[in-house]
């Protein structure tokens, strides 16, 4: 097959594959529009999309800089707890004493309503401090991150244990052939998961207070007086910011392990 | 002439879970000395303790009683010197690493430099008849090429035993008359001393200098059969009335002990 063919065939199903999604987005959109006129609903119960649009339109820099400020905050916890995630299960599989001590208090707290300690930190570190938010953010990231990855760093076949037992492999090369590469799929499944919750930590945390231009105060001050339609501007913004993350996610995740079964293609 | 002894076990017995109630003897009492480029195969019927077998030699499983020796050493001995190669039924080939770099594996871990994996990992290549895969994901080869790269694998670091664990026992019939061959060209140009579990009685009469044969749990060598077969195995081999009187003669031996295939 010549190279020009196969961007076509490319396009094709790229436009395939997407096309019934975006017409249903479409379609989705109209008929809130249309729903909105012929029942006459209020604004403030429901704002028509396009009123939701010019409320965008007339926002946009204010709206944008505030999200530009929350995603720093979302993006610091979600850094910081990932590494502490991945760093506390590499004790782990270093050290049995460290997993059976720490795990099942992790598996506890991961239960745990975490953003209820955003008024906790507000008064910590104080609720115009991003770090309050980023700190909210790393505990809500760090828990899934480091239970999926213990898991991946322990979920390895037997046989390939055998494999690196009988090259005479100690435990860090086991820990860094085996363990680590086995890990990833599992990491990059708790990524997909906390990237959303990163976002969402971070604008119900600035909902408890936090500084002026932030998201979670924006939509908090604008349904509070009423500008129903600007405060969705800005719910918008915000899942505009986590779908990006996750599309980022999973960008990253086909450039580091191509092979894995999700991603690679049929078998001979 | 006692260097030229590989494998040497004496009264070794293999118990799984001693004192509980699940306790079981996987083999007892094996009695056998394996020579220096012998093809010793291991026969007989299901969790006869086969694979058990090769484990204990290999320093993957203690031994619950009697004594293992490869190269005149102990087991954990001979595993840290890498003195072996295990081959397994699947062929366990990491997903994450493309063919070469599967194959290099082991000298990695050995702590070669990139250029000699790389030289190494082109000669075993041509050697396993895989030029050209190597930047290859093991998902993207059949089943019968998967396992060329493990015997490549196995081979990459020059062990004096290789040990085999039912290794073509996932292929289809042609794909593993050709691997049986392939692994006779191997065998004659590395001389290295091989030990190869198998369910197959022609498998293990074609391949094999010798044939140990062993009894259902708890498993124990019965007999083992002298394959004089004249070296190097051809493809003619399998149609010699000497071939069959071996088979036989195995046959034979496995008689009464069910479920053998």
């Amino acid at each position: 097959m010549s190279a020009p063919a196969r961007v076509g065939s490319l396009w094709h199903r790229y436009v395939r594959s997407y096309a019934p999604a975006a017409l249903i987005f479409i379609l989705f959109l109209v008929l809130w529009e249309l729903a909105v006129i012929v029942f006459q609903i209020k604004g403030f119960l429901l704002p028509r999309p396009s009123a939701i649009w010019e409320a965008y339109l007339d926002n946009r820099t204010v709206v944008w800089n505030a999200g530009y400020v929350t995603l720093q905050e979302a993006l610091g916890g979600l850094i910081l707890g990932s590494l502490l995630g991945t760093g506390m299960a590499l004790a782990t599989a270093r050290w049995t004493t460290v997993r059976e001590g720490l795990l099942p208090f992790a598996v506890a707290i991961n239960s745990a309503p975490i953003i209820a300690l955003a008024p906790i930190f507000n008064a910590w570190f104080g609720a115009s401090n991003p770090l309050s938010k980023m700190a909210v953010v790393t505990v809500m990231v760090f828990f899934p991150v480091m239970i999926n990855m213990v898991r991946g760093l322990a979920a390895v076949a037997s046989q390939e244990l055998e494999l690196l037992r009988s090259y005479a492999a100690g435990p860090r090369e086991i820990l860094r052939k085996l363990r680590i590469p086995n890990s990833l799929p599992y990491l990059f499944s708790a990524l997909k998961v906390v990237v959303v919750l990163a976002m969402i930590g971070a604008i119900v945390a600035e909902y408890f207070g936090g500084a002026v231009q932030t998201l979670g105060v924006f939509i908090s001050q604008q349904a509070a007086n009423t500008r129903f339609a600007q405060a969705w501007s800005g719910i918008i913004v915000g899942s505009l910011m986590g779908i990006g993350l996750y599309l980022l996610v999973v960008l990253v995740e086909r450039r580091v392990m191509p092979w894995h079964v999700s991603l690679r293609g049929p078998g001979p | 002439m006692l260097d030229d002894v590989v494998v040497s076990m004496r009264h070794v017995t293999k118990v799984f879970n001693p004192g509980s109630p699940d306790e079981l003897t996987a083999v007892r009492d094996i009695e056998i000395e394996i020579r220096r480029g012998e093809f010793l195969s291991l026969i007989g019927p299901s969790g006869c303790g086969k694979s058990t077998l090769l484990r204990l030699i290999g320093d993957l499983l203690p031994v619950s009683d009697g004594q293992v020796a490869v190269n005149g050493k102990s087991p954990y001995e001979a595993r840290i010197d890498r003195d072996y190669a295990m081959v397994f039924q699947q062929a366990t080939l990491l997903d994450w690493r493309t063919v070469g770099r599967n194959i290099h594996l082991p000298l990695e871990i050995m702590g070669h430099d990139i250029g000699q994996r790389r030289s190494k990992t082109k000669e075993l290549l041509s050697l396993v008849d895989l030029e050209g895969f190597e930047d290859h994901y093991p998902w993207q080869l059949s089943g019968g090429m998967q396992q060329r790269v493990a015997l490549a694998r196995a081979l990459s670091f020059e062990p004096s035993l290789l040990l085999m664990d039912e290794p073509f026992g996932a292929l289809d019939e042609m794909t593993r008359e050709r691997m049986q061959m392939e692994l006779m060209r191997i065998w004659n140009q590395t001389q290295t001393t091989v030990v190869f579990v198998t369910h197959s009685i022609p498998e293990a009469v074609f391949l094999s200098t010798r044939v140990a044969v062993m009894s259902p749990r708890p498993g124990r060598i019965s007999e083992v059969v002298e394959i004089d077969l004249p070296q190097p195995r051809r493809f003619e081999t399998r149609e010699m009335p000497e071939f069959f009187a071996r088979v036989t003669e195995v046959r034979e031996a496995l008689r009464g002990f069910s479920e053998v295939e």
